[in-house]
């Protein structure tokens, strides 16, 4: 039982002050903390997840011989030949107007066909191929031989070189604010451990004359555990109320966000849940703490 | 829970056997204290300040463990008894303390009903043994009133009622009549003496030489300098075991 059932008369034994101190307080923080962490951690990690998705089994080809028929030629047989592939799922020639946006921006300039400075460069034509899931190194070797057989100067770049430290980096990030939610989920515990050993101390009188009259060990630890477990609950309810509302604060600004890293950052309907169980697990820790505390330091009395 | 300890057949209810008790590193404040209280007597310890009584008594309602010798309660040996036994035994030892020890967050009425309360005794069958006690201790009016709006005798009135409402086997008082007048004091002598026909063993600490003469056969112990220097009780009379 996380908050164990007492009559009323018995949890009039322990006085009614609250017990607890900054306690609530302290955990309120911390949990606040603590769902942020975890709501950041999560994000990172479907980000990361989502980056490492589209990025598996992609390739690019660019077709760069200098004459622009041959170029165009060339193009057209990678396509063919790839296509004609069982490790290909798709082939796409990506538009030349989509090439030009591109270099416009790296450039600054403004892009388009007018450009003097994107209609003085050559550009290559470009081929994103998508790979079968679960392909690997031997078929992108494979599609490198071919490549190279239809087109001998055309480079190959799997989207994974480039994008995989991303992922990566992101991916730690999300491993970091896991172990920040372990670790203030162990700061929590301390929070209530110290909680546990004041209100016993502060109540030794009592806890003596209980004692003396006959009172269990259980049955004290159940007058402070309750109490101790309602006022942690507390703190702990608080918290969590501040950090949905600043985590669905979050979630609406990146609701207009469609693109990019921001449009597969979103939490998820897994998430809210997993969010959900932490300040229940959170009371539940707490309750535990507080009664193996109590329990131990009971024992070292007669 | 543990089923509750048991006197075994003929037993005495305490024996001490070369008792010593010391605080710390200092010197022993009870040294060889050896005794046998039979079941239904009715003891009186005195004593000079500092003698030693109230570590005595600390031993006997079990709030002390001895430094060394041996202390059989009810037949058992409760100095190396698990603790997780111990609320079997304390709870058939009714205490008074000398400072009262009431819970001051608790009315008198709450104070006396604690002891059956921890014992399991449902909130319906309280109000019986309670309201009767109160009415017997006087305080009847006073059911409500926090310990800090009661006067000294008030609340060593309720120390005692909340001592003996659990009809405890062995009673303990330590100086129980120090703080009410003359009549009450007889009064809760009376209740004593009561308690003890019907087969609780009484313990009473006091230096009221003069409460001994009244109660028939009491015997006296007297504890000089941590050592007991009559453990028979022959000061007055021998041995009685009404058991």
């Amino acid at each position: 039982m996380i908050i164990p059932r007492v009559p009323p008369q018995h949890r009039a034994m322990l006085a009614q002050s609250r017990m607890s101190g900054p306690t609530p307080w302290v955990l309120a923080l911390l949990m606040l903390l603590t769902l942020l962490a975890a709501a950041a951690g999560l994000s990172l990690a479907r980000a990361a997840n989502g980056i490492g998705g589209a990025i598996a089994g992609r390739v690019t080809v660019q077709v760069v011989t200098a004459n622009p028929e041959q170029r165009s030629i060339e193009a057209g047989r990678i396509r063919r030949a790839a296509a004609a592939e069982p490790y290909v799922s798709a082939v796409r020639a990506v538009p030349r107007d989509e090439v030009i946006a591109s270099m416009g921006r790296w450039l600054g300039s403004a892009g388009g066909e007018d450009d003097p400075v994107i209609a003085s460069l050559p550009l290559p034509e470009l081929i994103d191929i998508d790979l079968v899931a679960g392909s690997g190194a031997t078929q992108q070797a494979r599609l490198a031989a071919l490549v190279a057989r239809a087109s001998p100067g055309a480079r190959v770049t799997p989207h994974a070189d480039w994008l995989g430290p991303v992922a990566g980096t992101i991916r730690t990030l999300a491993w970091l604010a896991g172990a920040l939610v372990v670790l203030m989920a162990l700061a929590s515990a301390a929070v209530v451990i110290m909680t546990a050993r004041a209100a016993l101390g502060s109540h030794l009188a009592t806890i003596e004359i209980l004692h003396l009259i006959g009172a269990t060990d259980p049955q004290i630890c159940r007058l402070f555990q309750r109490r101790i477990a309602i006022d942690c609950a507390q703190g702990i309810v608080l918290g969590a109320l501040v950090a949905v509302l600043l985590i669905g604060l979050f979630s609406w600004q990146f609701a207009g966000v469609t693109a990019g890293l921001g449009a597969s950052a979103a939490i998820g309907a897994g998430g809210w849940i997993f969010l959900a169980m932490l300040p229940l697990l959170a009371i539940a820790l707490a309750a535990l703490t507080a009664r193996v505390t109590l329990l131990r330091a009971l024992t070292m009395m007669l | 829970m543990n089923a509750p300890p048991r006197i075994r057949g003929g037993g005495a209810m305490v024996e001490f056997d070369h008792v010593g008790l010391r605080y710390g590193p200092d010197a022993e404040v009870l040294a060889d204290v050896s005794f046998v209280l039979q079941p239904g007597s009715f003891y009186f310890l005195t004593g000079a300040s500092g003698a030693g009584k109230t570590s005595l008594l600390k031993l006997l309602y079990l709030a002390q463990r001895p430094s060394r010798g041996i202390v059989r309660l009810m037949g058992e040996d409760v100095v190396a008894l698990p603790r997780d036994r111990l609320p079997g035994f304390r709870r058939r030892i009714g205490v008074v303390f000398q400072d009262f020890r009431l819970l001051p967050h608790l009315s008198a009425r709450d104070n006396i009903a604690l002891p059956l309360r921890i014992a399991g005794v449902e909130e319906e069958d309280l109000a019986g043994p309670v309201g009767e006690m109160l009415r017997w201790i006087g305080l009847s009016e006073r059911a409500h009133a926090l310990p800090a709006t009661l006067s000294g005798g008030e609340q060593q009135r309720v120390a005692i009622a909340r001592a003996v409402i659990a009809r405890p086997q062995l009673l303990i008082a330590d100086e129980p009549t120090g703080n009410v007048d003359p009549e009450m004091a007889m009064r809760l002598l009376g209740l004593f003496e009561a308690l003890n026909r019907l087969g609780t063993t009484v313990v009473v600490a006091t230096h009221d030489i003069h409460l001994i003469s009244k109660i028939d056969n009491a015997q006296m112990m007297r504890l000089e300098k941590g050592r007991l220097s009559d453990p028979t009780g022959a000061l007055r009379y021998p041995p009685a075991n009404r058991a």
